[in-house]
């Protein structure tokens, strides 16, 4: 009982601050603007079609994958804030766990991914006419959140064991960028190298993206149970790390 | 026994911040911890709290290990840090609301508890402000109050009063010792406040290098060093002559005045006198905390300093 309300009150700080800070709220809506209609729609006039889809359309699961993926994995930088303003200490000396500690900001970060997923839903369901369905936009919601608590349970791994927000960044930057680029998010698997092939197998980000391809186009390369097995373990195992990491702290 | 440490040790790489401490503290005591800058006094609180692992040693509180049952430690205590750590981007209440729920205070009691100790830091009308809206001492004010809120049985206070108005320091001053009496909590320390110290309590521990130079009652530390301070002044001063009397401690001149301790000036003021001669004036104090702190470090403690230290710090994050 006190565990969860432990974890409630470490969630509730991480959403009010969310909240307040304009600049968290502005770059979530601005950002996957850009990538939908700069990136997607300037790409889509060189690339016709891909799988039967417009290329905007081909890549808006994938957007909403990065979406999800950068803000979650940057998230753990604000531990690194946290602690270097000795904000973090009250909760560190609080008589609950270092797990429930843990499990309140990675369901804060999970928050504010969701956040701009339900923004990213609606220009879906209202400018692209993507092919929206009740069930679809819950499973699809479902997918993005296991998604963003691995995602962020890794962000956190790595804010907790480091304690330069300069650090994190460049170390984020090499998780982050490979992990997308070698997801299929941005072209489609099929003609792929025999070495970018196998590099993408590797990547859990595959999974998410390809689950998430196959929820909203139908156009999965594995089974959407494969898909899911596969990101369950990799978070649990990151919600693993990411408990021994904060207990350590 | 609350409190105990049996050769704690933190060292900081090459720094021994805090060195093989044997220390004890007794139940519904407020216990002072006195040193100047650098001394080890965060460190010890720090690993009293769990926040810190000892480098080596052992130590109890409530009697439990800080290392084995830092969980069970951590429900026993609350803490005050040096550092401000309240949250910028809540109100006042927010974060006290936050500690009520991370703190297992029972929800029958919340809002009252907050109203309570809002009235005792004097914020209960910038309650409802954000944070960094505060002055330094609102912060701080609130700050205290959010370490006093659960009813810890011991309470850690790193430096509670610093950089508050003296009326405020008063009040908490009152407010400590109630709960120390009323609540039978035990209360830690920390302070450059040599007033503070005599006004709160009940035994003092002089820390220089990590390590305690001597511990006893604010009185008991007085009486072995200080005696009384008789300040003279006067054309041609007999040092030599005032040395040799069997009650002086110690005789100095500064700036023209002549300082001179003695055991007990209410026995040998009047033979005192008889034996400088005639003076153009004279000056009785009580011996304080702050003599016996140069005493056993060699250094003076500002309490100027100490305060610039913390904004100093405050001010580069
Ligand atoms: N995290 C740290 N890393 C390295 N050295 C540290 C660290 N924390 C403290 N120290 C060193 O340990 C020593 C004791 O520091 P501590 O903060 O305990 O002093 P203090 O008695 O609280 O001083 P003050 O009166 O200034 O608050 C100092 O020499 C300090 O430089
Ligand atoms: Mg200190």
């Amino acid at each position: 009982m006190s565990e969860l309300e432990g974890i409630y009150a470490v969630w509730l700080r991480e959403a009010k601050i969310y909240i307040r800070e304009k600049e968290r709220l502005i770059s979530a809506v601005i950002s996957p603007l850009l990538w939908i209609f700069g990136f997607g729609a300037g790409v889509g006039t060189t690339v016709a079609s891909v799988s039967g889809f417009s290329y905007q359309m081909f890549i808006y699961p994938g957007i909403m994958v990065m979406t999800v993926l950068f803000t979650s994995l940057f998230y753990g930088i604000y531990i690194i804030w946290d602690r270097k303003l000795d904000f973090l200490k009250e909760v560190l000396v609080a008589p609950i766990s270092r797990a429930s500690v843990f499990a309140g900001k990675m369901l804060g970060g999970a928050t504010d991914a969701m956040v701009q997923v339900i923004y990213l839903i609606i220009i879906g369901l209202f400018f692209l006419n993507v092919p929206f369905t009740p069930l679809i936009i819950i499973e699809a919601f479902l997918m993005l959140l296991l998604i963003s608590l691995a995602m962020v349970s890794i962000g956190l791994v790595i804010g907790a064991n480091l304690t330069s927000p300069e650090g994190f960044s460049l170390v984020i930057n090499f998780v982050m960028w490979p992990m997308f680029f070698f997801s299929g998010a941005l072209f489609p698997k099929s003609n792929l190298s025999p070495w970018l092939a196998a590099l993408t197998k590797f990547n859990p980000m595959t999974y998410g993206v390809d689950a998430m391809q196959g929820i909203i186009l139908g156009i999965n390369h594995y089974s959407l149970l494969l898909d899911t097995a596969v990101l369950l373990v990799f978070t649990a195992m990151m919600m693993g790390i990411g408990i021994i990491s904060f207990r350590r702290m | 026994m609350v409190i105990k440490t049996e050769a704690l040790t933190k060292n900081f790489g090459k720094i021994t911040a805090v060195n093989e401490m044997n220390l004890e503290v007794e139940e519904g005591e407020i216990f002072g911890l006195l040193g100047p800058n650098g001394a080890g006094k965060t460190t010890l609180i720090s690993m009293l709290c769990t926040i810190l692992k000892p480098t080596s040693g052992r130590a109890w509180v409530n009697g439990f290990d800080i290392v084995k049952e830092s969980g069970k430690v951590r429900k026993s205590i609350g803490i005050v840090f040096q550092q401000a750590s309240v949250d910028d981007l809540l109100t006042g209440r927010e974060n006290l609301e936050l500690h009520n729920l991370l703190f297992e205070v029972p929800k029958a009691i919340r809002k009252q508890r907050i109203e309570e100790v809002l009235s005792i830091v004097n914020l209960e009308k910038r309650a409802d402000d954000f944070v960094n809206t505060y002055s330094g001492g609102m912060r701080r004010r609130l700050e205290l109050a959010r370490g006093i809120m659960h009813h810890p049985k011991i309470l850690f206070l790193d430096e509670p009063t610093l950089g508050l108005d003296p009326q405020t320091r008063e009040h908490i001053w009152e407010y400590i010792k109630e709960l120390a009496v009323k609540e039978c909590m035990t209360i830690m320390l920390t302070t450059h406040y040599m007033e503070e110290a005599e006004q709160l309590c009940d035994r003092v521990a002089i820390i220089d290098y990590g390590k305690i130079v001597v511990l006893d009652s604010p009185d008991a530390l007085k009486n072995s060093v200080a005696g009384d301070v008789v300040k003279i002044k006067q054309k041609i001063p007999d040092i030599e002559k005032i040395r040799k009397l069997e009650y002086v401690m110690k005789a100095e001149e500064k700036e023209g005045m002549l300082y001179i301790s003695i055991k007990d000036a209410s026995k040998h003021l009047q033979d005192l006198l008889s034996n400088t001669g005639p003076i153009d004036f004279v000056e009785v104090r009580r011996g304080s905390l702050s003599d016996v702190f140069l005493h056993y470090t060699g250094r003076e403690i500002r309490e100027g300093e100490a305060e610039g230290g913390f904004w100093e710090r405050m001010m580069k994050r």
